[in-house]
């Protein structure tokens, strides 16, 4: 059924008690052409595209739990594609192209609010920094401006100008950059996916790989054993654990990333603002409260839980920025796991065991990307060759020195 | 998250900076298969769901390396150990 408001009128006047389930609750078959291993964003739009771009539709997506537990349904919600270095900013381009047009491809309102992602800078230095970012995205026709003071104290008057610590100089716009529901994200994949036929499987645990003569033919699942012809695996922070089934190691740590959700409050953020003197971001939801957060913990963890020290950390940047902040309550804290690489750029690429894709290494920046990722794991899948905006996102980068380093930080994950 | 340092007793782990996996170990440069063995070396990491021994340094505190039994799904600290106990053998 096609969401408008037609059908809403419709079904309102009906008492809303005939709405149909937003995807089936498929019975999973004992083979298919491709399985798809993690129901987060990446897996299901990795789904929908197979099917809408490629026609390929005897998928499976199999989720361990209910499809957006993992982070899709727990981000900050945040989409730009303001980047630096030339193995991102297309990859990223494509995916803030794609969400444009995202609520019309699947009719589904995943509230897109291009509402504009503002860095602020505080030395000159920084601004340096910034402006050399500002100029890669300009070469690769991307939107950035740069905001000196005055334009600042008009757009975002509530920030601490006078800060003497952490002055703000000036800040980096990119207005196509914003906000995206989560949720509907999750939703929307998957019920454009099943309307076109690809099988959502949750409460299904990939517990195996099963490899023949150096060929992946199918996945051991808590709901019995399912033969494929090609496995792709979309597992974010649990992919290290998925790919020791296939015997391989990966060039990623799961680490903690933490993240807060404050009381409602009237409207005061336009956009999402990034601190430049700490690791910070916030955005208001249409529901008021302020959506935040800031570093890694630091540690190994699948705990999906930080610790307190970070929570100060991060709420003291917050009142550095905005002071207005302090008698705000937060509301919800909580903490994922994120697959952190060795670059801090993701990895989409076949695997040394045929038949067997790798889609990983997010590291806490996956949200933005999932559209381009599902685009790009579905032109791999079902080409057997990277998509050209995702090229660069090779497994053997690491070995060939050709490893996409956003932040200068070496083989050290917790520092991207 | 508390590490009870050998030194300094039980502290917060803020007080800490946090290096990674105390697995891996330097390998022989002089070996024939040296440049696939540094890549892994470097590259590449089990990342356990479980115990895990890491080494974290006691930056804000004694400024020793200590390796560091936790379990990442619960963060709950085993065995804490100076790593120069290494010098004498220890894994």
């Amino acid at each position: 059924m096609r969401y408008s408001i037609f059908t809403l009128l419709a079904h309102a006047v009906a008492g809303n008690r005939r709405w149909p389930p937003a995807w089936r609750d498929a019975e999973p078959k004992t083979a298919y052409d491709v399985v798809i291993v993690g129901g987060g964003g990446h897996g299901l739009a990795t789904a929908y595209y197979l099917a809408r771009v490629h026609g390929i539709t005897n998928v499976a997506v199999l989720e361990k739990s209910w499809i957006g537990s993992g982070s899709v349904g727990r981000n900050t919600t945040i989409i730009r594609s303001n980047y630096l270095l030339p193995g991102n900013i297309p990859f990223y381009e494509w995916s803030l192209k794609l969400w444009e047009g995202l609520e019309q491809d699947i009719n589904y309102n995943a509230m897109v609010s291009q509402r504009g992602t503002l860095n602020l800078f505080h030395t000159d230095a920084q601004r340096d920094a910034f402006v050399r970012r500002g100029n890669a995205m300009r070469l690769h026709e991307v939107d950035a401006e740069l905001l000196d003071l005055a334009a600042l104290r008009r757009f975002v008057p509530f920030l601490d100008f006078d800060n003497a610590r952490f002055p703000i100089r000036g800040g980096m716009l990119q207005r196509r950059g914003g906000t995206v529901r989560h949720d509907a994200v999750a939703w929307g994949y998957a019920r454009a996916a099943d309307r076109l036929g690809v099988d959502i499987i949750q409460n299904c645990e990939v517990t195996g790989i099963r490899i023949e003569r150096g060929r992946a033919v199918g996945v051991e699942t808590s709901r019995g054993y399912i033969a494929a012809g090609k496995v792709g695996l979309a597992c974010a922070g649990d992919s290290s654990r998925v790919a020791a089934m296939a015997g391989l190691r990966l060039p990623i740590e799961s680490h903690v990333l933490q993240a807060f959700v404050t009381e409602g409050l009237k409207p005061v953020v336009p956009c999402v603002i990034t601190f430049g003197a700490g690791h910070f971001y916030v955005s208001q939801s249409d529901k008021g409260s302020l959506v935040f957060g800031g570093d890694l913990d630091g540690y190994n963890s699948y705990a999906q839980r930080g610790n307190l020290p970070t929570v100060e950390d991060v709420c003291e940047s917050g009142m550095a920025l905005m002071p207005c902040l302090g008698r705000v309550r937060m509301l919800r804290s909580w903490g994922g796991i994120m697959d952190m690489s060795m670059d801090g750029s993701p990895i989409i690429d076949r695997t040394l065991v045929e038949r067997l894709y790798l889609n990983a290494g997010w590291c806490y920046g996956g949200f933005k990307a999932t559209p381009a990722s599902g685009w790009c794991f579905a032109h791999l899948l079902a080409r057997d060759e990277p998509h050209p905006v995702g090229a660069a996102y090779r497994l053997d980068r690491f070995a060939a020195g050709r490893v996409i380093d956003e932040k200068g930080q070496g083989p050290h994950p917790n520092r991207h | 998250m508390r590490i009870p340092c050998p030194h300094c007793g039980s502290r917060g782990h803020d007080e800490f900076a946090y290096y990674g996996d105390a697995a891996p170990q330097r390998p022989d440069p002089a070996a024939a298969d040296a440049e696939r063995a540094f890549c892994e070396y470097v590259y590449l990491r089990d990342n356990p769901a479980g115990v895990h021994r890491e080494l974290w340094y006691h930056a804000h505190g004694c400024q020793s390396w200590l390796i560091v039994e936790r379990d990442t799904r619960s963060h709950a600290i085993g065995r804490v150990l100076d790593a120069r106990a290494r010098l004498d053998g220890a894994p």
